[in-house]
């Protein structure tokens, strides 16, 4: 047989999903590629296995200096979602807390999580965190994002760290969506723990980090090996580390970079509207991080808005897809308080640094004519 | 004109193929590519599968959606999985729990066809810009002089029109059954010569979500509480013994009825004769109760050539009727009547007519239209026979 057709959309496509996964950087790539001829296992005593242990190293002080934290406060994970899990699951006994706007790798780490709320705009609602706290005295962790992936909202943070130190709390942090488009800080936020992943970076996936606080010890998460200070067994994922620490170098040098996104966004924002004012930008009236939008078209579902979309060679996202490629409504816009059928009818663009004017052109013409084939139902 | 009868190249027309993972399907999708259609697979996630007991040979499995894409990638095209558990659930299984409760034999295909894939499936396909709905039926969609026809398959073994009735005019414009021509043979050779992995993957058997034909299990699930025991009685009267619940139960059913060695006189074997639900009865009697010449039928979807209302009032139409899948059609005259109703009056009796099924209307080949069944007669016994509710 030959070679499956490839689409020409598939090889001239537009990639408008960042929040997904960002495409990765050609330096990231190039790291990756000399990693590969290393022979060590990082834990080995021979020199092989110490210039392996060296390249990991390098890689971790420099995602501890993205975030201005020491090396010996991050521990590699497999992913954004395994260290949200290692943090939540980390401390037992504790009443966890997080926003309902959380990633269900949040969400879903541990049972009987209790969820606070947010506002329409989908910021969360801290004096509904406050009044949760207040109402018992036992240990607690609260968990929020910084930014929402899905809306790019911006959390308040380190207003919620106050309030839940104030009450003696630990905080975690899902950072994953702000590294590399906010400068980010552990104390600065004011946060014990937080998440991050490299491909949401430009790194490669299969590869995320959990910063501690100095002298927290969650328990745990893989046993069997003295990894990542013995709470992470396993032999380290050496190219995904390399490919994590070349990203976290480029990030933190290219968060100006953000302003030109912020421009791009703003443009795709106020032309869609005009050419269809019944749509409208989810999260608009709160802060944002510069290259999220969260795009509802009344009316026409997400999911045929993702797939008219794609077969136009145009790539966004809806709610969160699931491994069989399958849409759900989106929890963060229940959350926001839209019904069932708005939450079902957004869609999300978010840019990187593939991104430019051509990409927003090229989404507006498709998009635009998609809205003007479907017929206003409720809108 | 391209092969799909619409006037455009191929490669500007958008297809949209109801994917379920089978080889049926599998191939329509390969054919259309093959002859360079833009083709988009679908397939609808029916319900959960983890939840359901995962049986082979049955569609819409999580193994299915899997196959699907398989051979998506392996034909090159672009493929998506839609989540239609919540209408399914709504718009299917409920309705196939009541029906059954109701002391009906319902076709839940038939209205997955009606309500799930021929309407919102190709109410999706036309929001994505697509030109035709295709599906691995076999059928055939024939272009008449008065707009598109519904025939039979080529293939009688393989012939699906009876579960294909509700298609309405409208749907039947969009939708193509590529495969209406085959056999099923040949659509396997297909799909080897495609490189399918799934040209030798069984036919699936059962209804998707009853796993083992356990019906009543499945009723019990959905509507718990409901499913009750009674009495088995005789058409005489006689209770003969203990039943658990009517939902077990169909017209027409000879074996299982729990009543074993009991016969009736002149050593009769028995038949449930019907199903009287608010009063828990199952009643059985010999064969010769079941006959029944006059069939009622309500929610008629007519394709056909349209009728004078004269005619169909007084004189009626000469077809054939179908009044179970397996079924061959039978001589018979129908007559429309009021509300989308109809009386059908068949040239000779038939045995174990259960409502809840369909009665599919047919001149020669062509599909005229159908409607549910709501209650029979004229057999040995006189009046109405019908599932208590029905009209």
């Amino acid at each position: 047989m030959t070679a499956p057709f490839v689409p020409s959309f598939r090889r001239t496509g537009v990639y408008l999903d960042h929040n997904a996964t960002a495409p990765l950087k050609p330096e990231v790539k190039a790291a990756m590629g000399q990693a590969m001829d290393l022979v060590g296992n990082p834990s080995s005593v021979h020199a092989f296995g110490r210039s392996a242990r060296r390249a990991v190293e390098e890689a971790r002080a420099a995602v501890a200096a993205l975030v201005g934290v020491k090396p010996a406060q991050v521990l590699f994970t497999g992913s954004g979602t395994e260290a949200n899990n290692f943090a939540l699951r980390g401390f037992p006994g504790h009443r966890l807390l997080t926003s309902a706007i959380e990633h269900e790798s949040v969400l879903a780490a541990q049972p009987d999580t209790e969820r606070f709320g947010v506002s329409r705009d989908g910021v969360a609602d801290l004096d509904d965190l406050e009044r949760r706290l207040a109402g018992s005295d036992a240990p607690a962790l609260v968990s929020l994002m910084l930014v929402n992936n899905e809306t790019g909202v911006i959390q308040p943070v380190t207003d919620a760290a106050r309030i839940a130190h104030a009450r003696g709390a630990l905080v975690h942090c899902d950072a994953v969506q702000a590294a590399g488009r906010l400068p980010l800080s552990p104390s600065d936020l004011g946060v014990d723990l937080m998440t991050l992943s490299a491909h949401k970076l430009g790194g490669p996936t299969g590869v995320g980090a959990l910063i501690l606080a100095e002298g927290l010890e969650p328990d745990a998460l893989i046993r069997g090996g003295g990894q990542e200070r013995r709470k992470r067994a396993g032999t380290e994922n050496l190219l995904g580390i390399v490919g994590f620490g070349a990203a976290a170098r480029l990030a933190r040098d290219g968060l100006a970079e953000t302003a030109d996104l912020a421009t791009l966004r703003d443009r795709l924002e106020r032309e869609a509207l005009t050419a269809m004012p019944r749509a409208r930008v989810m999260g608009a009236g709160a802060a944002r991080v510069a290259n999220t939008s969260c795009l509802m078209l009344p009316g026409l579902p997400g999911e045929t808005q993702v797939m008219t979309l794609d077969l136009a060679g145009v790539a966004v996202s809806a709610g969160s897809a699931c491994s069989s490629g399958k849409v759900k409504p989106s929890h963060v816009l229940a959350a926001m308080g839209e019904d069932d059928r708005s939450a079902a009818s957004a869609i999300r663009i978010s840019l990187g640094w593939t991104s430019d004017d051509e990409a927003v052109d090229r989404f507006l013409t498709a998009w635009i004519a998609m809205a003007r084939r479907s017929a206003p139902v409720d809108g | 004109m391209n092969s799909l009868g619409l006037s455009k190249r191929p490669q500007d027309t958008r297809v949209v193929v109801a994917m379920s993972g089978g080889v049926d399907s599998s191939v329509t999708a390969a054919v259309l590519r093959e002859e360079g259609y833009d083709v988009v697979g679908i397939t609808l996630q029916l319900y959960d599968h983890g939840l359901a007991l995962q049986k082979p040979g049955a569609c819409c499995a999580g193994q299915d959606i899997y196959d699907a894409r398989q051979v998506a990638d392996r034909i090159g095209i672009p493929h998506y999985v839609l989540d239609y558990e919540g209408r399914f659930s709504q718009d299917v299984m409920d309705d196939f729990a009541d029906s059954y409760l109701r002391g009906e034999t319902p076709i839940p295909c038939v209205r997955c066809n009606q309500r799930v894939k021929f309407r919102d499936l190709l109410s999706t396909a036309r929001d994505l810009g697509a030109d035709a709905l295709a599906t691995g039926h076999y059928v055939r969609r024939i272009a008449g002089p008065q707009g598109a026809e519904l025939h039979r398959a080529v293939d009688p073994a393989k012939d699906q029109s009876y579960f294909l009735f509700t298609t309405t005019r409208e749907q039947l414009e969009f939708l193509r059954f590529p495969l209406g021509g085959l056999t099923k043979p040949e659509t396997r050779a297909l799909a080897e010569r495609h490189g399918l992995e799934v040209a030798a993957k069984p036919d699936s058997q059962d209804i998707c979500f009853v796993p083992n034909g356990n019906y009543a299990e499945v009723v019990a699930k959905l509507r718990p509480g409901s499913v009750e025991p009674g009495d088995i009685v005789h058409v005489d009267g006689r209770v003969l013994g203990r039943h658990k619940g009517v939902v077990h139960y169909t017209v027409g059913q000879r074996k299982g009825l729990g009543i074993g060695g009991i016969r009736g006189q002149e050593e009769e074997a028995l038949y449930v004769v019907r199903l009287e639900p608010a009063r828990r009865r199952v009643v059985v009697g010999p064969r010769r109760d079941l006959a029944r010449s006059l069939v009622m039928v309500r929610d008629v979807n007519w394709l056909g050539p349209d009728l004078a209302p004269d005619l169909a009032d007084s004189a009626g139409i000469e077809v054939s009727v179908k009044l179970r899948s397996a079924q061959p059609a039978a001589p018979a005259l129908w007559r429309a009547g009021p509300d989308g109703t109809a009386r059908v009056e068949l040239l000779e009796a038939q045995h174990g007519i259960a409502p809840g099924q369909a009665c599919v209307v047919y001149k020669g080949d062509r599909v005229l239209g159908g409607g549910w069944i709501s209650g029979t007669a004229g057999g040995v016994a006189e009046g109405v026979e019908a599932g208590e509710t029905a009209a």
